[in-house]
């Protein structure tokens, strides 16, 4: 038994490979039903009336892509198929391409107009002095958007002035942004607010909810696939699902292996 | 011997490599374009930084620092064209010494710029002092705005769902013991937190309760840690067998 408690972690981390490599080339259904904070989230872009203004704020790098590209992915999905108008901006440096990439080819796809339909207004830094300067006034903010283009002249941006008239702001976060939006932003100039974030954030996130603060909550990869779920847009978060379940189920697995083996070895007796 | 082992792996892994993108060039699943010398890029950063899980090698050693200087030149790039072009150069530099420029010089952005040159200076024995004028300011306001608003939405917020009434009619049973939950937790965590008395009895008995609510949200955090970490080891294999190998569609 003992030997067992020594075992080499390369072993672990082959398994887990192997276990993601194999279930996501294996393919087979799982239920994904959406959990109250995602269809929070979902049912409040529902109930906007078309050309309604969203903002997305892409708060996160590549580091985290892998877990909010496919939330910003599902979530533009929706806000297009439901006529909204949506701008984009950042607080991440690592930010822009990612946001652009994604605002573009999901606008492409529903034959939406930069400037008209969506706009990206980049990166500027600042955290909380730049919400509150939004909050104030959008085009102090962002005298340009991320191509170029003066910020008055936009047509996408019409109705809107500051933060006020924003409808509906959704942050998509790998830091502490969502705070930030909250006590900078949300409960300042009183709009409604949602938010994606990281796995790792996600249990800290809930008292926010809890006070209403969040309107809904997309956590981790799992949240990213219940949107794509619910919005009919399948894509890598749902189908990230299927090696997800089985690694979890094998890392129990090992939990419990590891607790049977450290007890029955004599070493818990010692301890 | 060792040594001499480690370099035919890494070497057998570059030439393994190497083939494989020849072999998907030449049967046309990658596109001979920069699309495709950016995915094999992608590719071979990825495999690199994941070789640090069986030992410590100089492709890990070359992806991480290639990491530090690139996404140091590109935060640089961006906040040029995104922040201090648009914001200070164009509204002020330019129309000061251009006799072209159309609009007047927004001379109201030198004190902001200069308290940022100030913060600066730090690197100098000299002038470094001035730099404690821009600290004082940015500690002054920092203070002065985020304190309301912090008690606010975190504290004031915080309270108000915490004093909710379990029975307020016409919500349910699971509700109301949620809200039971909600408030045992509050209070016995906050009880494991004072330390100036001795845990004993009623005392000691609910902060041994806090202790087992701590125990549990440390224990979903380690969970949603879990699944956050093994969502990014998900994200990397789906784009070596889709974007890559081409193997998944």
């Amino acid at each position: 038994m003992e030997r067992f408690l020594r075992i080499d972690r390369r072993i672990i981390f082959a398994i887990i490979t192997v276990a993601v490599i194999v279930s996501l080339i294996l393919r087979f259904e799982l239920p994904i039903p959406p959990s109250e904070p995602v269809q929070g989230v979902y049912e409040k872009i529902e109930s906007l009336p078309k050309g309604s203004h969203v903002m997305i704020a892409f708060d996160y790098d590549p580091s985290s892509k892998e877990e909010l590209q496919p939330m910003a992915i599902a979530f533009l999905h929706h806000c297009f198929s439901r006529e909204l108008k949506v701008i984009g901006m950042t607080h991440y440096t690592g930010a822009p391409g990612l946001a652009d990439q994604a605002m573009t080819s999901v606008a492409s796809q529903y034959q939406k107009k930069n400037g008209e339909d969506y706009t990206f207004l980049g990166y500027k830094p600042g955290g909380a002095s730049l919400i509150i300067n939004m909050g104030e006034n959008l085009y102090s903010a962002f005298p340009k958007d991320f191509y170029g283009n003066d910020t008055t002249t936009l047509p996408v941006l019409q109705g809107v002035d500051s933060l006020r008239e924003i409808d509906f702001l959704f942050d998509l976060a790998a830091g502490t942004t969502i705070e930030t939006w909250i006590v900078f932003g949300k409960e300042k100039y009183k709009f409604e607010f949602g938010a994606g974030c990281t796995a790792v954030m996600g249990p800290d996130m809930y008292p926010f909810l809890q006070s209403k603060q969040l309107a809904g909550l997309l956590g981790g990869l799992k949240g990213a696939a219940e949107y794509e779920a619910l919005v009919g847009k399948k894509a890598n978060a749902v189908s990230g699902m299927r090696p997800q379940s089985v690694v979890h189920v094998i890392i129990i697995l090992f939990v419990i292996f590891g607790n049977i083996v450290y007890f029955t070895s004599g070493r818990a007796r010692r301890a | 011997m060792r040594k001499d082992s480690n370099f035919f792996i890494l070497v057998g892994s570059i030439g393994l490599f190497v083939c494989i993108n020849i072999f998907l060039m030449a049967s046309g699943k990658l596109p001979f374009s920069s699309d495709g010398f950016g995915i094999i890029l992608g590719a071979g950063l990825t495999l690199a930084v994941y070789s640090f899980l069986y030992k410590d090698n100089p492709a890990f050693k070359i992806a991480e620092n290639l990491y530090v200087g690139v996404s140091l030149g590109y935060t640089i790039i961006i906040t040029w064209f995104n922040f201090l072009k648009p914001d200070l150069y164009d509204p002020l530099i330019v129309p000061m010494f251009s006799k072209a420029a159309e609009k007047a010089p927004q001379y109201a952005l030198i004190f902001p710029s200069l308290l940022g040159i100030f913060m600066l200076l730090r690197f100098s024995r000299k002038l470094s002092w001035l730099s404690r004028w821009t600290f004082a300011f940015v500690v002054g306001l920092g203070a002065g705005v985020s304190i309301p608003r912090v008690i606010s939405a975190f504290i004031l917020e915080q309270i108000k769902p915490s004093l909710h009434p379990v029975f307020s009619g016409g919500e349910t049973i699971l509700s109301s013991i949620n809200t039971l939950l909600i408030m045992l937790g509050v209070i016995s965590v906050l009880i494991y937190f004072i330390f100036s008395v001795e845990h004993k009895g009623a005392i000691g008995k609910m902060s041994k309760i806090g202790i087992w609510f701590l125990m549990i949200s440390f224990g979903a955090s380690f969970g949603y840690t879990v699944m956050g970490r093994l969502s990014l080891l998900i994200g990397r294999i789906q784009f070596l067998l889709k974007d890559w190998l081409g193997i998944l569609q």
